[in-house]
């Protein structure tokens, strides 16, 4: 009689100290599968929603997908480079989502394929990859052009930010044609330095003369604390009828599920 | 916890098992469509633009 009642109190208490150290253990299961989650599966689903997006447009564009044909190839000189198409056209600029364009980065790697789409809020970047600053100007007009991209996670697509060399070429193609931008520098910066965004960064109010691409993402690799700014200036263009650039042919190929 | 709802699972022990193992992956499919995305914005990996805050 008397070992029965104290025997009840061990049994709940017991009960009580398992099913609070089952809930324990299950928030730490939570916590690894968020973290497996948010640095893996968020990636795998935006690479294939970007790929998806890249091959849209990309069949959806037309136009030659072969290599202009050399200077060489059509009797010029090699010394006179690859032709000059003037001035670049300007596209307009899609509605939020809408996508811009691609980018070809070789150096991030052969299949480095990204979308440019409209908008940096958090339904572009965390799915489409490469968000164009909806304030800032079209591919190759004198001025800005700026896109932001995860350094982490969902697809990553400035995860590479920092191995940019100066003179890397960076290809983004559009409606109306390919610009070949070439690297020229980073800076890391606070995230409220808006100004690295303005036509000529950081001195505002002065008349653009470069034709200059920004790309921003955060840094550390694994943090937010500061932005790493990536500027490259404008070195030539081709329009689409003119074919892809050859150094990124087989790319632009590939991108149309051709190659 | 775990313990008394399996032993509460209709069924012989096969059925048991496998109904566990569908529960645990509904559980999981459930926190990443729902909680793992309102999870994430208390992470910071996800900050890459730079001036006004981001606007959903």
């Amino acid at each position: 009689m008397a070992t029965a009642k104290p025997a009840t109190g061990v049994v709940i208490l017991r009960k009580a100290v398992q099913i609070f150290g089952e809930l324990l253990i299950t928030a730490g299961i939570v916590l690894l599968l968020f973290v497996a989650w948010q640095l893996w599966w968020t990636n795998v689903e935006s690479d294939a929603k970007q790929t998806a997006a890249v091959k849209d447009f990309a069949r959806d564009l037309g136009g030659p997908v072969a290599a202009a044909p050399t200077p060489a190839a059509t009797g010029g000189t090699a010394a006179s480079g690859p032709k000059d198409y003037g001035t670049p056209v300007v596209g307009e600029a899609p509605g939020h989502g809408g996508t811009i364009g691609i980018m070809y980065i070789p150096r991030f790697g052969e299949n480095y394929t990204r979308p440019i789409v409209e908008g940096t809020s958090g339904d572009v970047l965390d799915t489409l990859g490469l968000g164009h600053y909806g304030n800032t100007s079209m591919p190759g007009a004198v001025g800005n052009f700026a896109v932001a991209g995860h350094r982490q996670t969902h697809g990553a697509v400035l995860d590479n930010i920092h191995t940019l060399v100066p003179g890397d070429k960076i290809y983004v193609q559009t409606r109306d044609g390919y610009y070949v931008y070439v690297f020229r520098n980073n800076r890391i910066v606070l995230p409220s330095e808006a100004d690295v965004l303005l036509p000529v960064p950081n001195q505002p109010g002065v008349r653009p003369t470069e034709r200059l691409l920004t790309m921003t993402s955060c840094n550390p690799r694994f943090g937010s604390e500061e932005r790493i700014i990536a500027y490259s200036v404008l070195d030539r263009w081709q329009p689409a009828s003119a074919g892809p650039p050859a150094e990124i042919a087989a790319q632009v190929a590939r991108a149309r599920g051709e190659g | 916890m775990y313990g008394w709802i399996f032993r509460h699972l209709p069924g012989p022990l096969w059925l048991r098992v496998l109904t566990s193992i569908l529960l645990a992956a509904g559980a999981v499919f459930l926190m990443a469509e729902f909680l793992f995305p309102w999870m994430s914005q208390f992470t910071q990996f996800t900050d890459s633009t730079i001036g006004a805050p981001r606007n959903p």
